[in-house]
């Protein structure tokens, strides 16, 4: 990803708007909660042991592959997956036998399901008119969410007369209107094209952020992940593999799936050579680096050094462990470049880096380098020592 | 034009040619043979079989004024909108059934709909008198049982006439009727859902309207293939329960009285594109070529 760099530059605090709801009734149980839920289809195990709190007013994000079991979380809070063991609360009450249409949750999806023979205002008051609002007081905020979304007066419009991305307001604004204690976001991006998906995502952000509301977005795309969330689970085939801050889980993977989920890091497999005071790993590729373990580590231990191509830097301006080798590809992409280079034995590393004096051509001899505290170190199971 | 230009793919040319066969073939089989009846109705009614040129608006005249045809008209629109709505409260559930179960073949459902279709519809309508009749299923049965002592009336009336064309257009229904639930987006119906609508209101406020179309379709052709039955009629109504098919047929190969016959011909043909166009202005055509299959 060449500018994961720049959705690293704004880090949201783990805390953001956690207090901006602080009136509501249960203010000190979690807006959700998960123990132990199993889901199954059958003999298949969509998602196994979840567990997982998410604190009032803040916005969390399920990412993962496809099939890693996030959106059938998702689908769970809702009620339009059953649960096969577990309990899902809400506000500190048990949902999971209570029935879809009780629970008070807001749904967006990916295809905006949008009812095509309602107009804008029918669809948008959809909600107010299932907990029975009074007529004008639906249409006074029927008003108001429209105006939130920047839709205002296309309340006579028919969903096929917007735009894409204007029908997905129109669903974000449905799924607000009603004040649900929790807001799903299933994906409402992917279906967007590249330009209106950037608007979406500040414009997402901003209406949660607003609002108070608690948000469960679910994505594939760790750019979005990364620049919208308060808390990032990280999923891998129906099982968490890291929950934390997304400068948390960037920065210090816990897995090595994390690490190559997000942001594509250099994995490099090695063995501990020295160890004590200027813990020293032999690359399998020849070279040997210093690190900084976070204990102490076995001599002859098998461990692999991550390291995210942001924290490569090439040429003079190479950090202390410096590797030299070849440049087999390299994209300039104005103020930076990226960088792929063989450091022997066939291992290719990925740098992103800013450019300082020239852009390195392919062939060419390099350099590549980096500190020593720049680095993660996972064990053989591909864990994060710590 | 006098400059010879190239042929491209979306030629108009070429579009005309493609279309050139059909149209041949609408223009002589269809067009030309309503034209001709057309202007039969114009001719005159000599005796039984003979009829001049010598143009005349006496069989408009005598449609116009004769509440005999005007009676059978109405009667024959009355039972193709019974059948139709028969058609529609019946076909609905089955084919909401089949677009709603879990059953992992479903293909064999729709299968099913149209296994009928594979053996001849007279043959089909003969099979009522077997059921329906004096000593059919039914009667013999229940004069054994002891239920009754003298067999029921229940064939060669307008029941019998109803319940046959009913065998016959159901699938035409279900079929309309499925394709555009098919349609919906089941999203929809989750959307609904978590809006705090329970199963059946989420049924009318989403799914229901969403397949109005195919509804409407299936009313339409079930209405028209209905009114302009002749066979069904025939097998299964007494002479009381014909239709306007049987008029028509009676008045051409009975009375041999073509210029009658013939407008009356053109009568049901316009009452019934009349119902179409309307159906067409407000639904467009399209559902009903997707009900079909197309």
């Amino acid at each position: 990803m060449p500018d994961s760099q720049d959705t690293l530059s704004s880090p949201r605090p783990a805390s953001a708007g956690a207090s901006a709801l602080g009136t509501a009734a249960a203010a000190n149980s979690p807006a959700v909660e998960f123990r132990d839920i199993d889901i199954a289809y059958g003999k298949f195990v969509a998602v196994r042991d979840f567990s997982l709190s998410i604190a009032k007013g803040s916005f969390v994000t399920l990412l993962g592959p496809s099939g890693c079991g996030k959106t059938t979380i998702l689908r769970s809070i809702a009620g339009l997956v059953d649960i096969s063991g577990g309990q899902i609360m809400i506000d500190g009450r048990r949902v999971d036998d209570v029935p879809i249409y009780k629970r008070n949750i807001g749904l967006v999806f990916q295809s905006y399901a949008l009812f095509p023979h309602k107009n804008v205002f029918d669809n948008v008051a959809f909600g107010l008119k299932y907990r029975d609002v009074p007529k004008p007081e639906i249409v006074r905020r029927v008003g108001k969410a429209l105006d939130m979304v920047r839709l205002p007066g296309t309340e006579k419009k028919l969903p096929s007369q917007l735009s894409g991305g204007q029908q997905q307001r129109i669903a974000l604004a449905r799924a607000i209107v009603f004040e649900p204690q929790v807001l799903l976001l299933d994906e409402p991006l992917s279906a967007l094209d590249a330009n209106m998906r950037e608007e979406m995502r500040v414009e997402i952000k901003k209406i949660q952020k607003e609002t108070g509301i608690t948000a469960i977005f679910v994505t594939h795309d760790q750019e979005e992940a990364l620049s919208m969330s308060d808390r990032i689970v990280v999923m891998n085939a129906g099982a968490v593999e890291q929950i934390g801050t997304p400068q948390e889980v960037y920065e210090t993977p816990a897995t090595a799936f994390v690490a190559d989920f997000l942001g594509k890091a250099n994995m490099l497999p090695g063995t501990v050579t020295r160890s004590g005071q200027g813990t020293a790993v032999t690359l399998a590729a020849g070279q040997t680096v210093n690190v900084v373990p976070p204990k102490p580590l076995a001599q002859g231990g098998k461990v692999t050094v991550v390291v995210r191509p942001q924290k490569l830097s090439v040429g003079t301006a190479a950090g202390a462990n410096r590797l030299s080798g070849r440049v087999v590809s390299a994209s300039y992409l104005g103020g930076s470049a990226i960088y792929e280079i063989d450091i022997g034995g066939g291992t290719l590393i990925r740098a992103n880096t800013p450019i300082s004096g020239r852009v390195f051509g392919e062939g060419e001899a390099i350099e590549v380098g980096f500190d020593p505290d720049g680095c993660v170190l996972l064990d053989e199971g591909g864990q994060r020592i710590s | 034009m006098v400059m010879e230009r190239r042929w491209t793919l979306y030629d108009p040319r070429l579009a005309w040619m493609l279309v050139a066969p059909v149209l041949v073939l609408l223009i002589f089989f269809l067009v030309l043979p309503i034209a001709v009846m057309a202007a039969y109705t114009f001719f005159t009614f000599v005796t039984a079989g003979v009829e001049t040129s010598a143009l005349t608006t006496a069989n408009w005249h005598e449609f116009f004024t004769d509440s005999y045809y005007s009676g059978f008209l109405l009667k024959t629109l009355r039972v193709g909108a019974i059948t139709a709505l028969l058609c529609g409260v019946l076909g609905y559930f089955p084919a909401y059934f089949i677009w709603a179960t879990t059953f992992r073949h479903k293909w064999l459902l729709l299968l099913l709909l149209i296994v009928p279709f594979w053996i001849s519809f007279t043959i089909r309508t003969f099979s009522w008198i077997n059921i329906l009749g004096e000593q059919g299923v039914i009667n013999v049965a229940l004069i054994k049982f002891g239920i009754i002592n003298e067999p029921l009336p229940m064939l060669y009336n307008e029941g019998a006439v109803i319940l046959g064309m009913l065998h016959f257009l159901l699938p035409y229904m279900i079929l309309n009727v499925y394709v555009s639930l098919e349609g919906i987006d089941r999203t929809l119906i989750s959307a609904a859902r978590s809006m705090g609508c329970t199963s059946a209101q989420a049924f009318r406020e989403v799914t229901l309207p969403l397949s109005l179309p195919g509804l409407a379709a299936g009313l339409l052709l079930c209405f028209v293939l209905a009114a302009g039955s002749y066979v069904t009629p025939q097998l299964l109504g007494s002479g009381r329960d014909a239709l306007f098919g049987n008029l028509i047929y009676d008045t051409i190969m009975g009375e041999l009285n073509w210029p009658m016959g013939a407008t009356l011909s053109i009568v049901l043909f316009v009452v019934l594109g009349f119902f179409a166009a309307v159906y067409t202005r407000y639904m467009g055509m399209s559902q009903i070529v997707k009900g079909l299959g197309g």
